[in-house]
């Protein structure tokens, strides 16, 4: 029988590499490719920095790629990646959201994309190096299901990959624990050089938000406004409304006595509500844009445990139908810092239900 | 390894036997420094020596005109910048095209940063430079003309001989960067009015890692690196005695091999080029059918993606690209592609093979066959195609 083939997605480190070697031993003919999505670094940058953090990925990639004996290529993707995640990312902060530009990464670049892209060259599968699992339900559907590690958890930012994207997937790494992977890359003799964890957004490398979007958006940059009460009693100047996000108390620059958050964002009057911790605690909240992974729609309400951020934890919520694309959620016990523009998604033990984007509605 | 069909021969070349032949004895054997006083050391400044005379024949240049560097990118850097800082009284205004190589483009670029001004001449549609343009961008403070001899990724050949003379005419110094053409086509700097011109032995043959820069005499550039007498002072550091040997050795079978190559390869090109006109639909060769280096096809495949292809191509064991790679091996649509008009989509697929001493025309043949089926099998894939033929049927 001819092997399968996979297009296995290579940024060079530990998780990726092991998961290229996995798929080697399975059986599979690989194929190591490195996305390119981001446009280099200023120059100057890259002489402070003595090299371009994405060219060192590519030359990490091409050896591992190498010492695995398998073929290598570099795709470029920037033109997607801009439309989809930068050009994004930009739009929704100057709407008052903040958004999760993985989340769209994963679903239009590394998915749709790639997936594209290795469909064409004749590849049966994509693959990555995620701590999470893909599963094929009683039901016929496939979903994403929680790594058999809990220590690492990646399946937050995948809850939006479609059916069919699931379906020419791989990840062979969920399958085992973060010490178990990096034993199998010594026991491999990859050069696990050390990385930097992954920056929390790759193409803002210097973490300054508010710069980026002023560079991108240009004139169209919001200008100062005032901070206010709920009540709209004004409290002070912000610096404009795309350095703020929903819970932030560091760097508001003004001193009211008791600690101060911002509890919302009001891009139609250019206005920054603060309120007290209390304030930031919400119980319920729509979602629209929803992706279903382990159901095909929801019909009525369903139990869940829902995560709206990353780094949430998860809480029980209960979800109900509330219109062609838009869900109501509500918490049994109040959860803090609901934001609109990130991702709520939905767990029933290990494996993802589905989620949404959380919507401006839902701290009015 | 699986056999090879190698058509990249414009990124680089095999180094030929002979040459690596010659080089050999200029490791191990004779491996004085030329700038010694005994004899050993002046066995290796007589085999320099050589290999300029013949550098300077093949140019119809003086031995003297001929500065060795690291290479083309180098003899390009030394070229601009140091005429600019040269000439700067004179003027800060520097002419060059917009299909440069970027070895030139980015230079400029740099210039421009440090107080110089550039224009960046347009080509028409087949990449060629519009000498009415070039003539309305002269000012009187212009120091430099810059234009390549044949561009990298279309093979058209530039009318340098016409550039010269206006150059000429309004006392204007012309560098070319004739890092494709040397040893593809006859160059004589005295005819053309060439004051400097940039060379890459890399490209005929030769080993990598050595250039050189002509420096028409009576040109006052500064010396590119600081340190010993080397080149006349202008550019220190001990002699690449090998890469300098290899050089000479490369350029004499070029010389010497030219006019049959050029006629075998443009044999070659051209029936390349008919059958996949031919045999494959919505394809377009980029630049001019004739007036284009004998060893360059460039060609878009509409509703393909350039990438895809040069992998797929390369799954079958053929070496091709596509416009210039960056450094990461990735690609950007070509410079050169926008700025003869292709759409932005279009500039994106696009094909170029360049063809070396040792192609023959089965390797044609089965390069078109696998043209053909890659191309077919991607349009099948693509929503674009479906939707084009939806329309149109």
């Amino acid at each position: 029988m001819k092997k399968k083939k996979v297009v296995v997605g290579m940024s060079g480190g530990v998780d990726s590499s092991v998961a290229a070697w996995l798929l080697k031993e399975q059986g599979y003919e690989v194929i190591g490719v490195t996305m390119q999505i981001w446009q280099e670094q200023e120059e100057t940058q890259q002489q402070e920095e003595g090299g371009c953090c994405g060219l060192s990925a590519v030359e990490d990639a091409r050896r591992v790629a190498a010492m695995l004996d398998i073929p290598y290529y570099v795709m470029n993707f920037k033109a997607e990646f801009k439309r989809h995640v930068m050009d994004y990312f930009v739009a929704e902060y100057l709407r008052g959201h903040t958004p999760n530009p993985c989340i769209a990464c994963n679903r239009y670049v590394k998915w749709e994309s790639l997936l594209k892209r290795s469909l064409d060259i004749g590849a049966d599968y994509i693959a990555t190096g995620h701590y999470a699992q893909i599963t094929e339900l009683e039901n016929g559907r496939f979903a994403i299901q929680k790594s058999v590690t809990s220590a690492k958890d990646q399946t937050y930012a995948l809850y939006n990959l479609t059916q069919d994207q699931l379906a020419h997937t791989l990840m062979p790494v969920g399958a085992y624990t973060k010490d178990e992977i990096r034993s199998m890359a010594q026991k491999i003799g990859l050069r696990t050089a050390n990385k930097p964890d992954s920056q929390e957004i790759c193409f803002i490398p210097d973490n300054d938000y508010a710069g980026f979007i002023e560079r991108e958006a240009g004139d169209q940059t919001p200008s100062v406004g005032n901070f206010v009460t709920k009540e709209g009693k004004v409290l002070g100047q912000h610096k404009g409304i795309t350095h703020y996000t929903i819970g932030q108390r560091k760097g508001l620059g003004i001193a009211m006595g008791t600690p101060v958050f911002v509890t919302e964002i009001r891009p139609e009057t250019n206005e920054v509500v603060l309120g007290s911790n209390e304030d930031v605690f919400g119980i319920s909240l729509y979602a629209d844009h929803l992706n279903f992974m382990s159901i095909s729609d929801l019909i009525g309400e369903m139990e869940v445990t829902a995560k709206i951020r990353y780094s949430h934890k998860g809480a029980p919520c209960m979800i109900h139908k509330a219109g062609e694309d838009r869900v109501f959620c509500e918490f049994q016990e109040p959860v803090r810092a609901i934001t609109p523009g990130q991702a709520i998604v939905f767990y029933q033990g290990d494996i993802v239900v589905g989620g949404g984007t959380i919507l401006k509605e839902s701290c009015q | 390894m699986k056999k090879m069909i190698y058509l990249d021969n414009a990124a680089t070349t095999r180094t030929a036997p002979e040459v690596v032949e010659a080089m050999l004895p200029y490791f191990s054997e004779f491996y004085g420094n030329a700038s010694t006083v005994y004899e050993f050391g002046g066995m290796s400044k007589e085999a320099i020596s050589k290999a300029r005379e013949i550098i300077a024949d093949a140019i119809g240049a003086k031995e003297n005109e001929i500065y060795f560097t690291g290479g083309g990118s180098e003899s390009d850097n030394w070229a601009l910048k140091a005429t600019a800082e040269a000439y700067k009284s004179k003027g800060r205004h520097i002419i060059t095209s917009k299909i440069e190589h970027h070895a030139i483009l980015h230079t400029c670029e740099w210039l421009e940063q440090n107080g110089f001004e550039v224009t960046y001449l347009d080509v028409d549609e087949f990449g060629v430079v519009k000498l009415e343009e070039l003539k309305k961008a002269i000012r009187p403070d212009t120091i430099l003309i810059t234009i390549m001899f044949a561009n990298n990724e279309i093979g058209t050949i530039e009318p340098v001989a016409e550039i010269g003379k206006i150059a000429r005419e309004h006392g204007i110094l012309f560098h070319t960067d004739a890092v494709q053409a040397f040893g593809q086509v006859p160059i004589q700097v005295d005819e053309l009015n060439i004051d400097m011109l940039s060379a890459s032995a890399h490209k005929l043959n030769g080993p990598k890692g050595i250039g050189f820069l002509y420096i028409r005499k009576g040109i006052k550039i500064r010396s590119f690196l600081h340190g010993g007498a080397q080149e006349r002072k202008r550019r220190a550091g001990t002699e690449n005695v090998p890469g300098i040997v290899g050089f000479g050795k490369a350029v004499e079978l070029a010389l010497n091999s030219m006019e049959e190559r050029a006629k075998r390869e443009c044999e070659l090109r051209d029936y390349l080029m008919e059958r996949v006109l031919k045999e494959i639909p919505f394809t377009r060769v980029n630049g001019d059918r004739t007036n284009r280096l004998p060893n360059n096809v460039n060609f878009c495949f509409q509703f393909v993606e350039g990438e895809s292809l040069l992998i797929m191509l390369d799954m079958k064991g053929i070496c091709g690209s596509s416009g210039s790679a960056c450094t990461s091996g990735s690609l950007d649509p070509s410079h050169v592609l926008l700025a003869i008009g292709l759409p932005h989509e279009i500039a994106h697929g696009s094909l170029r093979l360049t063809l070396g001493s040792d192609t023959t025309k089965e390797d044609m043949d089965t390069v078109v066959e696998a043209i053909k089926e890659i191309v077919t099998q991607l349009r099948e894939m693509s929503p674009l195609y479906e939707d084009y033929m939806k329309k149109n049927n």
